[in-house]
């Protein structure tokens, strides 16, 4: 399943310059490991954490997640609270 | 009909019954952090460093130990070596390792058999300092010619050229942001400056902690989430996370400062070196001041693009913050993230950096990030609103971000109440009130993304048909009230007959802390799952009994029913009942649930206030003052009225009191209440409160936190209200007197 | 340092102690006489959350030396309700009016209150926030606080 990521602007540079970059991928994992292997330059980004918002829902990024073709999916930085 | 859309019907939910740690609390009765006592406890004491940047050249604790009744002295020599990334950075600042990097950065700590006595030896510990040049402003900390705080430590996304100081830098938007502005009406572009504040919780840390030679341990400890404690403790010490058990006192508030270890581990240390005996460790208001995390200073540049009707075209920020020695704590992420949130932008920039400065390791204040956002942004745009003759408020209105907006940090919003906010501060007396001479009004919005976090909670059947709830989130201001609302609401019984227990880290699975307004939504949605799974086995146990299918059976009002003519004639079952009996048809009757809860609901406030400016000393008196909130829905709506008007007066005592003054010499110059003012009872008015209940549809009642947004309004709102007042627009906080007088004299 | 014997009343009750000159009142009830409800949230006397009366005046404990208990009769948050345990009305109005949040600061407002309503039963808005401005609370901004204590002052003046 052909997956659309989009990218904060910092990421963009790592990535060709694209918004938002097409991987296959059913999880959150395989979406990580397509990106890093499509950009490695994304992956030092990747391992150091970041969250994943799925419609609008900010995950907790778990690399088992499903995702689908009809989701709007972001990378958003790690996000804490008080 | 989804439960979210119910308006109504509910028995409990929404009522206002006692909270039922109340009675404890108004007698003196219940246990915070250092009311505790063990047997053969030792009491310990910290050496911190007077400087703000200093190498440690040498530590001579002899004429301490040489101290009757002075039992271990701990260096960061007591410590493993070879931890990484933040459990070193955890360490680093539990005890300062070569270097002393603020003023209060903890060196050495002593136990011995009482306080006193620790006290003094601590004053005999002898430390050599080699004293480093030192910066404390975040401007100046990027500036070329900073002193280096720790080189080599930025991580991978800063760009070449930087200052080392520099730590992280952050980039993100959408649209053509050139294009934006060139449609513009008017665009606007200043800096804004916040100094950092200080949770100001009334308690300061206390714990008591005991670790044996094997390795076991257990804490007693006042904080927001034992789960955290017990992880970094395990981590700065080197022992195994499960072999240290850590029970939460009560917690005498938090907001965000207790999510985190300052000095826990040094109890642990101190206990393991002194034979097993156990230590409590206590802070003065000084060392929380001086040594534990007060938020981030900032420094911010806006620029906002409008039409002569209010639409907002484009935006862009540059933030910078300062978050003290480590990296990782301001919060410039989340500041950037919320800064235009509120709003339908069709083209936004966002850059921030973060900054490394001789100050204390910030810590999570209240949606960290927001208050500082909210003054630089809703400042400026109150500004352009008054230059186009346009009605704030209706500004806002215009530019909302509603269901389905992209939102200004990416994904699109789902069910929010903002635009609900604004037009319940419209309608609001408050805004028709006259103003006299020297009063201003104001008005400001901000956002809060809420979290939902790990949650593990636990539920059982007692065999009275009581119910026993178990949660790992600390209660700080009614979350077991709220919680037995929901799960009594939800079996059908009373209030009264649900008990919900704060259990301490061996009772249940991970928990993060309550942080991030999340005890009522996350334990509260998996109180309500377990409570889901119990009454499920109910009904199966009553099943049985009558020799019928479970699915034939439903739960009404507290009780196991046939579910329609066909299931058979049987009076309902009571939950009394199937608890007397529940020993003999299969055993104990519990539920549980472990999750990390999806459904989080963003929140959005709005706050409009009203001030009178005594144009002879500079002095702000905050005359009238009004929440407006989207709670989702309002569990137990007195303790959500004190979330919002605990929230604003935090607010308040950022935009006009509150700040770390540091000296020229690096040191912190007010560490003490009666220099570090935060509001007092005759600073305030009463504060009106309006609970917009938008449901969110992630949650079974439809919550949405709503612990953390009402403290970043009050900082612009209060600016605006000051500049409405007497003209003068202020671009940093505090709006003290002396500098209020300054800027109404020069405007 | 050696220890001075101290003869007090306390809730009503002798109590006895030994005490370093240098210990402050707050910290015997607190440690010697395990009365834990008086709270240290300074040590300055800027906080109020150790607020206890000596011989009826309102004071911050943290700021008495032990040794000045002797002689004295002594009233902390562990005294206010009734022997039996009935709720003093200002105790039972903050509960229901949920005028606490952490509970922290509590005992020592609820003392303070109690001193304000001794001279003062029916004082105005004005007249308790300044009265309890040495009292900081950082959690409820003070507003069901007040509300409280005006509910509280119109129940013992049988004006509820």
């Amino acid at each position: 399943m052909t997956v659309r990521v989009h990218l904060w602007s910092g990421l963009r540079r790592l990535a060709g310059g694209a918004d938002a970059v097409e991987v296959e991928a059913a999880t959150i994992g395989q979406m990580f490991d397509a990106l890093i292997a499509l950009h490695p330059g994304l992956e030092p980004f990747i391992k150091a954490g970041v969250s994943v918002a799925i419609d609008g829902e900010v995950t907790s990024g778990g690399r088992n997640i499903p995702i689908a073709p009809e989701n709007e999916i972001y990378l958003l930085q790690r996000v804490k609270g008080g | 009909m989804p439960k979210d859309e119910l308006k109504g019907g509910f028995r409990l939910i929404g009522t206002r019954p006692n909270r039922p740690d109340g009675l404890d609390k108004v007698t003196g009765r219940a246990r915070y952090g250092a009311d505790i006592v063990a047997a053969n406890m030792l009491h310990a004491a910290v050496v911190r460093s007077p400087h703000a940047h200093a190498r440690i050249k040498k530590i001579d604790a002899s004429r301490a130990l040489a101290l009757e009744g002075v039992k271990a002295v701990v260096t960061r020599a007591d410590f493993p070596t070879g931890l990484t990334g933040e459990d070193w950075n955890l360490q680093e600042n539990t005890i300062a390792g070569d270097t002393a990097l603020y003023d209060g950065h903890a060196v050495a700590a002593v136990a011995a058999t009482s306080a006193l006595v620790a006290q003094d030896a601590a004053r005999l510990i002898e430390v050599e300092y080699e004293i480093l040049p030192h910066v404390t402003d975040v401007d100046a900390a990027m500036a070329p010619d900073a002193p280096v705080i720790r080189a080599g430590y930025a991580d991978h996304s800063v760009p070449e050229g930087m200052h080392p100081n520099v730590v992280r830098y952050i980039d993100f938007g959408h649209g053509d942001t050139e294009a934006g502005f060139a449609a513009a009406d008017l665009i606007r572009e200043h800096t804004y400056k916040t100094e950092a504040t200080h949770q100001g919780y009334i308690e300061p840390h206390a714990c008591l902690g005991q670790l044996g030679a094997d390795g076991r341990g257990e804490m007693w400890v006042c904080t927001q989430g034992h789960w955290y404690i017990r992880r970094m403790c395990a981590a700065v010490l080197g022992i195994d996370a499960a072999n240290l058990r850590v029970t939460p006192s009560e917690i005498g508030g938090g907001f965000g400062g207790k999510t985190t270890i300052f000095m826990e581990p040094l109890a642990l240390a101190l206990s393991r070196k002194a034979g097993g005996r156990p230590v409590k460790l206590v802070m003065s208001r000084a060392e929380v001041l001086r040594a534990t995390g007060p938020t981030a200073s900032a420094s911010m540049d806006v620029k906002i693009g409008m039409k002569k009707d209010g639409t907002i075209t484009a935006a862009a920020v540059n933030f910078r913050m300062q978050g003290g020695a480590f990296i990782g704590m301001s919060p410039v992420t989340e500041a950037l993230q919320c800064a235009f949130a509120c709003y339908d932008i069709p083209a936004l920039m966002h850059e921030g950096y973060e900054v490394l400065a001789n100050r204390p390791k910030a810590a999570a204040y209240r949606a960290p990030g927001a208050p500082m956002a909210a003054f630089a942004v809703e400042s400026l745009l109150d500004e352009m609103c008054r230059e186009l003759a346009l009605d704030p408020l209706r500004v806002r209105l215009k530019n909302a971000a509603k269901e389905g907006t992209k939102s200004s940090y990416g994904p699109s919003y789902n069910r929010i109440g903002f635009v609900e906010t604004l037009e319940a501060a419209l309608a609001h007396p408050n805004l028709a009130a006259p103003l006299g001479p020297n009063q201003g009004r104001g008005v400001a919005s901000a956002f809060w993304f809420n979290h939902g976090g790990e949650t593990s909670v636990s539920l059982a059947i007692g065999e009275d048909g009581t119910v026993q709830v178990s949660v790992g989130t600390p209660d700080i201001g009614g979350s077991r009230a709220s919680i037995a609302l929901m799960v009594a609401e939800r079996i059908g019984i009373e209030y009264d007959a649900v008990r919900v227990n704060v259990v301490e880290t061996g009772a249940l699975g991970v928990n993060e802390p309550t942080h991030g307004s999340r005890a009522t939504f996350a334990s509260g949605k998996a109180a309500v799952e377990a409570a889901e799974q119990a009454i499920a086995e109910m009904c199966r146990r009553a099943a049985a009994e009558w020799g019928i299918d479970a699915e034939a059976v439903e739960w009404v009002d507290g009780a196991a029913c046939p579910a329609g003519p066909n299931a058979g004639k049987f009076p309902p079952m009571t939950i009394a009942e199937i608890g007397a009996k529940m020993g003999g048809t299969g055993g104990p009757i519990s539920g549980h649930h472990e999750s990390v809860p999806g459904g989080v609901g963003a929140s959005f406030g709005t706050h409009v206030v009203d001030v009178e400016v005594d144009p002879a000393t500079g002095k702000t008196t905050v005359l009238r003052y009004l929440v407006v909130q989207d709670a989702g829905r309002a569990i137990h709506p007195a303790y959500v009225e004190g979330q919002y008007q605990g929230g604003a007066a935090q607010g308040i005592g950022w935009a006009l009191n509150e700040e770390y003054v540091y000296g020229a010499d690096g040191r912190l110059q007010n560490p003490v209440f009666l220099d570090y003012r935060i509001p007092v009872a005759s600073d305030l008015p009463m504060i009106d409160t309006v609970i917009v209940e938008v449901p969110n549809p992630g949650h079974p009642y439809g919550v949405r936190g709503v612990g953390e947004t009402g403290i970043a309004p009050p900082l612009p709102a209060i600016a605006n209200a000051v500049a409405a007042a007497t003209g003068a627009r202020l671009r940093s906080l505090p709006i003290s007197p002396p500098k209020l007088l300054a800027a109404m004299k020069h405007k | 340092m050696t220890k001075i014997h101290v003869t007090t009343t306390v809730n009503g009750e002798t109590a006895e102690f030994l005490t370093d000159p240098r210990e402050t009142l707050l910290d015997v009830l607190r440690n010697q006489l395990g009365l834990t409800g008086s709270k240290e949230g300074c040590g300055t006397g800027d906080c109020g959350a150790c607020s206890v009366l000596v011989d009826g005046v309102l004071v911050s404990s943290c700021l008495v030396l032990g040794v000045e208990a002797q002689g004295k009769t002594i009233e902390t948050i562990e005294g206010m309700a009734d022997p039996k345990g009935d709720l003093h009305p200002l105790q039972r109005k903050f509960i229901e009016h949920a005028a606490l949040q952490c509970g922290f600061c509590t005992p020592g407002v609820l003392v303070a209150a109690k001193a304000l309503l001794a001279q003062n039963p029916d004082p105005t808005e004005t007249e308790i926030r300044y009265w309890l401005a040495g009292n900081l609370c950082r959690c409820t901004g003070y507003d069901k606080i007040v509300r409280a204590v005006q509910d509280a002052a119109a129940e013992m003046r049988g004006a509820a």
